[in-house]
């Protein structure tokens, strides 16, 4: 498990850096009609501890993708860029089940929703496709942080019917078709944070969850880099654990049916180191 | 290799970004999955699984080979009662998961497929695993993808295998469990009946057969209270047209696991008894056994023989489960009757307590006497008797005289002639401490007779005061009530 951890993690580290773009890609124009919600700056109790940041985590103002990408908003994408075409795509960026319910290389099914959201994409197609809207993935702790929130309140964890909401996803199986997006707003008036797909975030090579998650504080601290400081806090808080868990199960060149993403853009004002 | 990357993670955080070059980090990525194969033996070998309550045939080997085991996980909609559907988590689309079976001394190389149609992240913990994790630490598999590793089944046994994926305790539940059998060299006696089945307890929102879509409830998960308690994950799954079936005079070994996640079961099976039991999965064997223990996580096989014919009930003994719950199952027995081990009802006749109701008739004539307004003092003295034979004669006994030293005696008692009517509060409110009846000390405790009634008292005091050489007299409804519209007096004071 560790050579394959490792593998991704540093595979992960390494195209954070932007080393290794399959060709790159220049940042077109912001055709898009994607809407972005200006989210404000706050802090948040992550499920995750960081050795270095005790107490509530600082998230800086930025904005995020009112829906995840949906399959038609992909194929425009994948049409604009025939190197993530299936066919064309280097393996090492996007593994075998790549869009793979799309009968063809380029669109998906005819009688497909195009306003579904778009699934088997790799961190790597997801990344590319959110440059080309100028914009990135939002991290780990971005993404909790407007997941916290419920249609009245900003943090709505504690309440047990924002935990039903995810619970009574998690109990839907995968195969049923995805609904198209554009569900109920939350707080910040960003859509289908909970109960359509699961998303990839920028970082998710550093949620590193034990594959065997029994083993209590004895992780394998020193396994892999960078990930020293990351373990699960707050086990009650399983609902978002799961999440971390599917994410950490997942290499960057993989995806499954119903892992999906959005993007998101720093706040001009705020991007500091 | 490994050892090599680990060091390098073990000495650099964010560094190792910088180690690795792009050409570096693509080799990694594209090394093979899976580690080394182990040493092959002579012959490979793929594993026959069956879904319960079917065990795959004696693998029959003098020799130990190289098995593959290939395991899908499915996550599937099936009923858990009739009309009640839940998500279930499986191992090969059943619960229990498809029963492995393979010989001590085996080499096998485990497949764990995550089926892309899954939400989750699974692995598989096997019990008969000897390494971190049994399992676990090498098979996390994502939704579309397949783990591989390999193991040497070390130990015979039968073991339980369940998902280890977090949080653990809702994978378990939700039907990630199922057994792994391995054989001695020798192989099992033979039997001619083997069956599967595993206890599970099961946690919904809705109660206990509550109608449609049940989703997975974490609180009476944590709290430990279980809706549902089955065998074979799904009520009826052992009972009916699907019960187990047997003949008479044939064999049968029971695999029987229990996936938890939280209860222990209390394993029966109503009507025989297991003439060996390997407990806990051990190589130790227990004869003569009636319920035996299977812990969460745990397994046993039991062996017995069917002698005569009939439904044996499978139950959790812990009764309420399986009664209100859901654990039974059926082991259907056919063949010809033996009447010299089971007759079946010889006799079925009406049985008469000496309470019943003919030896009340006094009773009900002085009740009904005392209605018309015509209640004799004998009709009082026959009604007494009945009710003093109930009630008092337990320790002042029949003939009234008492026990020397503990029950003071009513047979020409002082203390009774001294004041008759104080024995209604006596019998009304009980009597604590010292009291002198002809001459002799007692000192104990009558409690008071809540249970007769104002006429009832008046009938036994009545016929108490006209047997055994009292001085007769009557005491009537009217003077009881008296007595109990007073308060009680205090306890003891005045003896």
């Amino acid at each position: 498990m560790s050579l394959l951890r490792l593998a991704r993690a540093v595979l992960a580290c390494a195209t954070a850096l932007a080393a290794c773009s399959p060709e790159p890609t220049p940042a077109p124009p912001a055709t898009t009609t994607a809407r972005y919600i200006d989210i404000p700056a706050g802090a948040i109790t992550s499920a995750l501890a960081s050795d270095a940041t005790p107490g509530p985590a600082a998230v800086a103002a930025f904005s995020l993708r009112e829906t995840p990408v949906t399959q038609g908003e992909f194929a425009r994408f994948v049409a604009a860029h025939p190197e993530w075409r299936r066919d064309r795509v280097p393996k090492v960026f996007a593994s075998d089940g790549y869009l793979r319910s799309w009968p063809t290389p380029d669109r998906p099914a005819a009688g497909a929703d195009e306003r579904a959201p778009v699934t088997d994409v790799s961190w790597f197609a997801a990344q590319a496709f959110c440059e080309s809207e100028g914009a990135r993935l939002p991290s780990w702790l971005e993404w909790e942080y407007v997941a916290a929130a419920d249609a009245k309140q900003r943090d709505a964890r504690a309440d047990p019917e924002w935990l039903a909401r995810i619970l009574g996803w998690y109990a839907r199986p995968a195969t049923e078709a995805l609904p198209a997006v554009g569900g109920a707003a939350n707080v910040y008036g960003v859509r289908d944070v909970h109960g359509v797909v699961w998303e990839w975030v920028d970082d998710f090579a550093s949620l590193l969850v034990e594959g065997d998650s029994r083993t209590g504080d004895d992780p394998d601290k020193l396994k892999f880099c960078g990930a020293g400081a990351i373990n699960l806090k707050g086990r009650e808080n399983y609902a978002v654990l799961m999440r971390i868990a599917l994410l950490s199960s997942l290499d960057a060149a993989d995806g499954t049916g119903s892992l999906g993403f959005r993007c998101a853009r720093s706040s001009q004002h705020q991007e500091q180191p | 290799m490994k050892s090599r990357l680990i060091s390098l993670g073990a000495g650099a955080s964010l560094a190792c970004a910088a180690l690795f070059g792009c050409a570096s980090a693509i080799a990694a990525s594209s090394a093979p999955k899976g580690s080394e194969p182990a040493a092959a033996p002579a012959t490979t070998i793929r594993a026959v699984l069956t879904s319960p309550p079917n065990v795959p045939p004696p693998t029959n080997r003098k020799t130990p080979a190289k098995v593959i085991v290939e395991l899908e996980v499915v996550e599937k909609d099936m009923p858990i009662s009739e009309g009640v559907s839940y998500t279930f988590w499986t191992f090969g689309g059943t619960v229990p998961g498809s029963f492995i079976r393979v010989r001590q001394g085996d080499t096998v190389e485990f497949h764990l497929k995550n089926h892309p149609g899954s939400k989750m992240p699974h692995n598989i913990d096997l019990h008969g695993v000897t390494g971190p994790g049994g399992g676990a630490a090498s098979s996390f598999t994502a939704p579309g993808h397949e783990s591989q590793f390999t193991f040497k089944a070390l130990n015979e046994g039968i073991y339980v295998y369940h998902c280890a994926t977090a949080p653990v305790g809702m994978h378990v539940a939700n039907g990630m469990y199922g057994l792994i059998l391995v054989e001695p060299p020798e192989g099992l006696p033979k039997v001619d009946h083997e069956y599967y089945v595993m206890q599970g307890d099961f946690y919904t929102s809705g109660k206990y057969r509550e109608k449609g879509k049940q989703p997975f409830d974490m609180e009476k998960a944590i709290d430990e209270r279980p809706t549902y308690v089955l065998f074979n994950g799904a009520e009826g799954a052992l009972t009916g047209d699907r019960a187990i079936t047997a003949k008479t005079g044939e064999t049968v070994r029971l695999f029987v696991g229990n996936g938890g996640p939280n209860l222990v079961s209390s394993f029966h099976v109503i009507g025989a008894i297991f003439d060996k039991v390997r407990y806990e999965g051990g190589t130790s064997v227990q004869q003569n056994v009636q319920t035996t223990l299977i812990p969460a996580g745990g397994a046993v096989s039991v062996e017995f023989k069917a002698r005569v014919p009939g439904s044996y009930v499978l139950v959790d003994h812990s009764i309420f489960r399986a009664f209100n719950k859901g654990a039974v199952a059926i082991l259907k027995v056919e063949g010809a009757e033996d009447k010299s081990i089971y007759s079946g009802k010889e006799v079925d006749a009406v049985y008469l307590g000496d309470r019943s109701q003919p030896n009340l008739n006094a009773v009900a004539v002085a009740t009904k006497n005392a209605a018309a307004g015509a209640l004799t003092v004998q009709d009082q003295v026959k009604a007494g008797q009945e009710l003093f034979a109930g009630t008092c004669s337990v320790c002042h006994q029949a003939n009234g005289a008492g026990l020397p030293g503990v029950f003071p005696p009513l047979a020409k008692s002082d203390y009774l002639a001294k004041e008759p009517k104080r024995a209604i509060g006596v019998v009304m409110h009980g009597l604590t401490g010292k009291v002198t009846v002809n001459a002799v000390e007692y000192n104990s405790v009558m409690p008071p007779m809540n249970q007769l009634n104002d006429d009832a008292i008046a009938n036994i005091l009545t016929y108490v005061l006209n047997s055994w050489g009292n001085s007769g007299g009557r005491i009537l409804t009217e003077d009881v009530k008296k007595v109990r519209a007073t308060k009680p007096p205090v306890a003891a004071a005045g003896h």
